[in-house]
């Protein structure tokens, strides 16, 4: 418990709020960092998927490289990439880095979601003279939209546990806490950043929830 | 005074043979420790899954909590797991073993549990009817027809294990996570690059070697296939 009030301690000095490496700058960081990559890879993936969904074709492709996904660190790959001439873009890597980890959850939640709808339903739309593209704006994709939307929150909340890991590697964000409290041998700045970045994942993932539970309401309003 | 040897090494190229036969001791040892992180992470997180599903699947108010408290261990970014443990074991390999328990323990319980909701209740009826008890139920039919969607999850929670290894370099235990540390730092480009396809490798072999596993465990599953 000894750690536990040293942490808060640390938290409630305002010293360590303010400047370049206060919680402020650091949530900062952390919070542009996600959400560029999230829309980075959601720009990427959603289309991809939706249109493989849409001709059912490339299955195994967008399956697999979900898993493909799982077994490459993305701590690996940051290192890689920084000794590559990337590497001399400030956040460029961190930001490839954590697109190419949150594409694969996106693609496969996207693309299973769009397979999942009623093939009856799809064929009665067809028989109703729609085209494709009516069909994959008005009738796939409306029913797709939980599947969809659940990639995108455990891309989103993947995003802000792994955006910790470019601290590693010298990026920015709230693993920079966590960092320089190992480096500066304080247990209580190690676990009051920890602290923080879980509230801050916890945070992401009620506000998805809450959209969640407010959507189908909207749904059933445009009906 | 010798000339500096002008070989890869000297050259930092990102594929260098000289790497990989001066430093194999390096290697070797990195990959072992990999390998046993990864392995003892997963086999108790499995002890402490199996029994987890079980009670959420005899009693059904359980089933929530259960469930709740798995998901939020989830959600704890890796690097701040590890710090979070950090006061209760110090820098040691204990502490990267503990973080990535918890992290296997939700994939595992999801799975072992979905797969004993997926037993049908006519083979379980049958079972008791053929005069099973609870217990030779449980280990005799229940468990074995659970066997694919949990080998399913273990399959997931061992190859993500193996590539969240790699951020116990921070501590000093992350088996071939440290030579990427260490690489980093000295911008030492072949290291990097040899460490991580090691990784992949390992992670696809382990994923492999279960699947293999799966399959000897069920044959059913095949001859029904015919």
């Amino acid at each position: 418990m000894n750690a536990l009030t040293g942490a808060w301690d640390w938290l409630s000095d305002p010293a360590h709020w303010s400047g370049d490496d206060g919680v402020w700058h650091r949530l900062a960081q952390h919070l542009v960092l996600t959400v560029v990559c999230l829309v980075i890879s959601c720009l990427i993936a959603l289309p991809v998927a939706l249109v493989l969904g849409h001709l059912g074709r490339g299955g195994a492709l967008a399956v697999n490289i979900s898993n493909i996904g799982r077994a490459v660190p993305t701590f690996a790959v940051l290192v890689l990439l920084l000794l590559t001439p990337l590497g001399k873009w400030g956040e460029g890597p961190t930001v490839v880095a954590l697109v190419l980890f949150a594409v694969p959850p996106l693609l496969t939640n996207a693309y299973v979601g769009m397979r999942e709808v009623d093939r009856s339903v799809v064929s009665s739309a067809r028989g109703m003279g729609m085209t494709g593209r009516q069909m994959l704006f008005h009738v796939e994709l409306p029913l797709s939209l939980p599947m969809v939307m659940n990639g995108v929150r455990i891309a989103a909340v993947q995003l802000v546990a792994t955006a910790t890991i470019a601290a590693l590697a010298g990026g920015g964000g709230l693993g920079r806490i966590i960092t320089a409290g190992f480096n500066l041998a304080s247990t209580p700045q190690v676990v009051a950043g920890a602290i923080l970045v879980a509230v801050f994942a916890l945070i992401v993932e009620g506000i998805f929830e809450i959209a969640e539970r407010l959507a189908p309401r909207w749904a059933r309003g445009i009906r | 005074m010798t000339a500096p040897p002008d070989d890869c090494l000297a050259r930092n190229e990102w594929i260098c043979g000289e790497y990989l036969s001066t430093r194999r001791q390096i290697l070797l040892d990195a990959v072992v420790q990999h390998l046993q992180l990864t392995a003892v992470s997963v086999l108790v997180g499995l002890v402490i899954a199996v029994p987890l599903a079980v009670l959420a699947r005899r009693w059904g108010w359980a089933a929530g909590p259960v469930l709740a408290v798995t998901t939020i261990l989830y959600t704890i970014p890796s690097l701040a797991m590890f710090s979070l443990l950090l006061p209760v074991y110090g820098l040691s390999a204990t502490l990267v073993v503990s973080g990535l328990v918890l992290y296997s323990l939700t994939l595992l319980v999801r799975n072992i549990l979905a797969g004993l909701r997926a037993v049908p209740e006519e083979t379980r009826q049958a079972a008791r009817g053929m005069g099973y008890g609870p217990i030779r139920l449980l280990l005799t039919v229940e468990l074995p027809l659970a066997v694919p969607a949990s080998m399913a999850g273990l399959r997931i929670a061992t190859v993500s294990a193996v590539s969240l290894v790699t951020v116990g370099a921070i501590v000093g235990f992350g088996g071939l996570g440290n030579l990427i540390y260490a690489g980093m730092n000295t911008y030492f480009k072949a290291q990097v690059l040899t460490a991580s396809v090691l990784c992949v490798v390992i992670a696809v072999a382990a994923d492999l070697l279960l699947l293999a596993v799966q399959r000897l465990l069920t044959p059913w599953t095949r001859a029904a296939r015919g």
